[in-house]
């Protein structure tokens, strides 16, 4: 009985050897409960110790295996073998520069990850002594969606624009901004509009939705950002429209 | 260990060429320059109304002939292209909710094609009148 | 980073999007298909019947109006396609999308004034 085999075909890169990245083909044994992780873990294992590759959780939440598998943006431990063809080309995430063979440098992402303000900016500071910020249900049910992010970064490897101008904030930060905003107990919508809403935030994006429809967790980023452009442009207009109007 | 972070840059002009999503996109934002052109063929027209009889009926005539009419086949196709897929990011851009529930996608973009339909019914009639 | 001016610019164009979907393509069948194919009488669209119908200021208005959130949308689509085709000049791109715009607004006002 002959076993079927899967090539992998990975981009390696080498900074202390090599001059531009090249591709190394595995074969690996096919099992069919196996994902592509398992594969590649396979080949660290027990073909090539060198290897470098990002992973953790193994069951898509972490975030930390997304890779390129056949020209998609995918999470390695989300994507299984029996539903690829033989080859597998692996490739690290678009867009951002290659560490080392599939792992690649996230600083440009985490900086802007923090420059939106990811966080509770309430109206009021409350003492702990005053108890917790109630929400009900139907308040919590408006974001939840977007909370559901695990920055794996598939969004910004799929994205055209930010591959276009990296200075675009992004689909997953932005994504982020907007569950503060919409959240009950945030009232920072405006300390965040002079990220989001500038010209390399919201408004560089053209609606392709590549992003959404890569993502993992179905945030959804794409709709994140046209929600926030309709909101940025309410704002903009009673601005200047009402300028005596706190916000 | 010494770091030498490798950068690949895509093509700026041939990206989209990488994948069919990014094809129809593009098709997409390409509707948009045959509704402007149309539209400014209606402005043009409009202009020459204002110049007179004569004028205007040189105007529908060039329009009307078999270069006015290709396009404006080609313009109809791309004009539909743009209604399905605006229709579609629409749930998108503007979720709503009925009473604490999320009103389904499907149901605002079929809504929107029944006032499609509606719209373009009655522009019909008007004009037949 | 400061807070971007494109708040106008979208507005025109998410108001031209929404207009142009739910309108244009029963306007080119109007304008353009239906008379050749024989199913409307030329009458409609003469000389004749659209001076007298444009001559009430408010179906002037009308016509500017949709003409212009239209046009501005493509304009500014257009501007972003140069863009995603790695035209790199946006200074350029602008002056010629919203210039032949800006041109067919002016060329829509004469007429409708002069009508």
């Amino acid at each position: 009985m002959s076993e079927r085999v899967i090539e992998l075909e990975i981009l390696r890169y080498d900074p202390e050897q090599d001059e531009t990245p090249r591709f190394q083909t595995y074969s690996v044994p096919y099992h069919d409960d196996w994902v592509v992780l398992d594969a590649i873990n396979y080949v660290k294992d027990e073909l090539d110790r060198t290897l470098s590759y990002r992973w953790s959780c193994h069951m898509a939440v972490c975030g930390s295996c997304g890779m390129v598998l056949n020209g998609e943006p995918a999470l390695a431990c989300h994507t299984f073998l029996r539903d690829y063809p033989d080859k597998i080309r692996v490739e690290p995430l678009q867009n951002f520069p290659i560490e080392r063979d599939l792992v690649v440098v996230m600083d440009d992402f985490i900086d802007k990850l923090g420059s939106v303000k990811p966080y509770v900016v309430a109206k009021q500071e409350q003492d702990v002594d005053d108890g917790e910020y109630l929400q009900s249900p139907a308040q919590l049910a408006k974001f939840k969606q977007y909370t559901a992010c695990i920055n794996c970064l598939l969004c910004y490897s799929a994205c055209p624009q930010y591959s276009l101008n990296d200075a675009f904030v992004g689909p997953a930060a932005l994504a982020l901004a907007h569950r503060y905003n919409l959240d009950s107990r945030d009232a920072g919508r405006s300390v965040r509009q002079d990220v989001v809403a500038s010209n390399e935030g919201i408004w560089e994006c053209s609606f392709v939705g590549a992003c959404s429809e890569v993502c993992p967790k179905s945030v959804d980023p794409a709709a994140a950002i046209q929600q926030t452009k309709i909101a940025s442009t309410g704002d903009y207009f009673l601005k200047f429209l009402m300028p005596w109007r706190r916000k | 260990m010494s770091r030498r972070p490798y950068i690949r840059k895509p093509s700026k002009s041939g990206w989209w060429l990488a994948q069919p999503r990014y094809v129809r996109y593009m098709l997409r934002e390409i509707s948009a320059l045959f509704i402007g052109l149309y539209v400014l063929v209606l402005m043009i027209g409009l202009y020459q109304l204002s110049q007179g009889k004569a004028a205007f009926d040189e105007f529908l005539a060039s329009a009307e002939g078999s270069l006015g009419l290709a396009f404006a086949v080609v313009a109809i196709l791309f004009a539909i292209y743009h209604t399905y897929t605006w229709f579609q990011v629409t749930p998108k851009a503007m979720p709503l909710t009925l009473g604490g529930k999320k009103i389904p996608g499907a149901f605002i973009i079929a809504a929107h094609w029944l006032g499609f339909v509606l719209l373009s019914a009655a522009m019909w009639l008007l004009v037949r009148s | 980073m400061a807070q971007s001016h494109k708040p106008i610019i979208w507005g025109l164009f998410a108001a031209g999007g929404t207009l142009g979907a739910f309108i244009v393509p029963a306007l080119i069948w109007i304008t353009c298909l239906a008379v050749p194919l024989g199913l409307l009488s030329g009458d409609a669209l003469s000389y004749q019947s659209l001076h007298g119908l444009l001559q009430q200021p408010f179906n002037k208005l009308i016509v500017f109006a949709v003409l212009f959130v239209i046009i501005w949308h493509a304009a500014h689509r257009m501007r972003i396609t140069a863009h995603d085709l790695g035209v790199r000049n946006d200074a350029l791109v602008m002056l010629i999308c919203y210039g032949v715009a800006a041109f067919g607004t002016a060329l829509s006002l004469l007429a409708l004034l002069k009508i």
